[in-house]
């Protein structure tokens, strides 16, 4: 599957992930740091991902300065 | 996983509040905590005039669609702070934002009206660019208040900025920021009143919220945030919600219900107006007046040589 990772905007394949869940585990990334997008969707960690799925890792921290 | 209202496949788990939502229903909830959390902290009354600081990030875009469809009447300020395609795309997007609902978006230009960029005034006060930035936003965004006769500065802090900021001024002690770190600040003389409408609205919520109502905003991130503490201490209070959903939240009621009075009581600085600018502050001259004369006189040092 391929993967959109943000910040800065780059593409990486990943193989044999099957869900959401697993996803996040593999790029130690925490549920709550990000949403997970496939197409105009937002996927709960235990939607099941398939080998030719696009989903985009957007991060959601942001800001800075108060 | 399903919605917790009509039982239909979900689209977003908020673990703090043990709940799923669908799209429409997660929309609805979200914005009923900003309904709730604007009467609880009585933070708007009828007829207020009504300014929104506005980035182009999810916070404030989502925020500015909320209250709008919760009925208020809001104009948006953008303060352009000349950091290169990032303030140039944010502008665009908040532009796009605004003329799409026909909202009234007024635009500052920090190096045009004050002549100089926040990564100018970065090099040359050697502060660090959030600092310089946030000086520079809370005096301009106010400044734009007060001269347009609104009642009330709306900010889009959402409950991770909040708890961040607090967990950094406890592990600084800042007793000053912990006596002004609230949802609501009266105006006095020279500030607009503030609110944070955002509050009880996790950082991921607002990101979702924007993604599932359509909302285009700045993804990327500015390229100044380097060294940005208080992003770091996000992720890390990020790593403890995961293991105790809720933390973040408690953390941050807790100190608005019990803790903060005690520092409210403590010696408030007196303010008097600043001899170049007449906003109040605590010394003569106010740090945005500073930050701006070392930036003047280091540039034309640097045009010189
Ligand atoms: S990251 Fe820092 S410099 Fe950039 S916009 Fe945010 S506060 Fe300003
Ligand atoms: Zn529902
Ligand atoms: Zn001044």
């Amino acid at each position: 599957m391929k993967v959109i990772l943000r910040q800065p905007r780059r593409e990486i394949e990943l193989e044999g992930v099957r869900r959401v869940s697993d996803l996040l585990r593999r790029l130690d990334v925490v549920a709550e740091s990000v949403l997970v997008i496939r197409g105009d969707e937002l996927l709960t960690v235990d939607e099941p991902l398939a080998e030719d799925d696009v989903v985009e890792l957007r991060p959601v921290i942001s800001g800075g300065g108060s | 996983m399903k919605c917790r209202v009509c039982r239909e496949k979900a689209v977003i788990q908020v673990r703090r509040h043990n709940a799923n939502f669908c799209r429409p229903h997660f929309i609805d909830h979200v914005r009923r905590q900003v309904e709730r959390t604007i009467a609880d902290y009585r933070m708007i009354r009828p007829g207020d005039r009504l300014l929104l600081g506005v980035s182009g990030g999810k916070d404030s875009l989502a925020l500015w669609d909320i209250l709008t469809e919760l009925g208020y009447r809001v104009d948006g300020v953008y303060l352009h702070l000349g950091i290169g395609d990032y303030s140039s795309d944010s502008l665009r997007l908040s532009q796009a934002f605004a003329a799409e609902r026909d909202l009234h978006l007024r635009v500052v230009d920090l190096p045009e009206e004050y002549g100089f960029s926040v990564p100018e005034a970065a090099r040359a006060s050697r502060r660090n660019a959030c600092s310089a930035c946030g000086l520079s936003k809370r005096y301009i965004l106010n400044r734009v208040a007060v001269d347009g006769g609104y009642d009330t500065l709306v900010m889009g802090h959402n409950l991770d900025d909040e708890a961040a900021t607090l967990f950094s001024n406890v592990l600084q002690w800042n007793l000053e920021y912990l006596a002004r770190q609230h949802p609501v600040l009266p105006a006095s003389d020279g500030l607009a009143k503030k609110i944070k409408p955002l509050i009880r609205v996790a950082e991921r919520e607002t990101a979702a919220y924007a993604v599932l109502s359509g909302i285009e905003y700045e993804v990327e991130e500015c390229p100044m945030v380097a060294g940005n503490t208080i992003n770091r201490y996000k992720e890390w209070l990020n790593r403890l919600e995961e293991e105790s959903p809720g933390i973040k939240a408690q953390f941050l009621k807790g100190f608005l219900d019990r803790g903060s009075k005690a520092f409210r009581d403590g010696t408030a600085p007196e303010l008097v107006p600043c001899e170049t600018c007449g906003s109040p502050t605590t010394g003569k001259v106010c740090a945005f007046c500073r930050l701006r004369d070392v930036t003047a006189v280091d540039l034309r040092r640097r045009e010189s040589a």
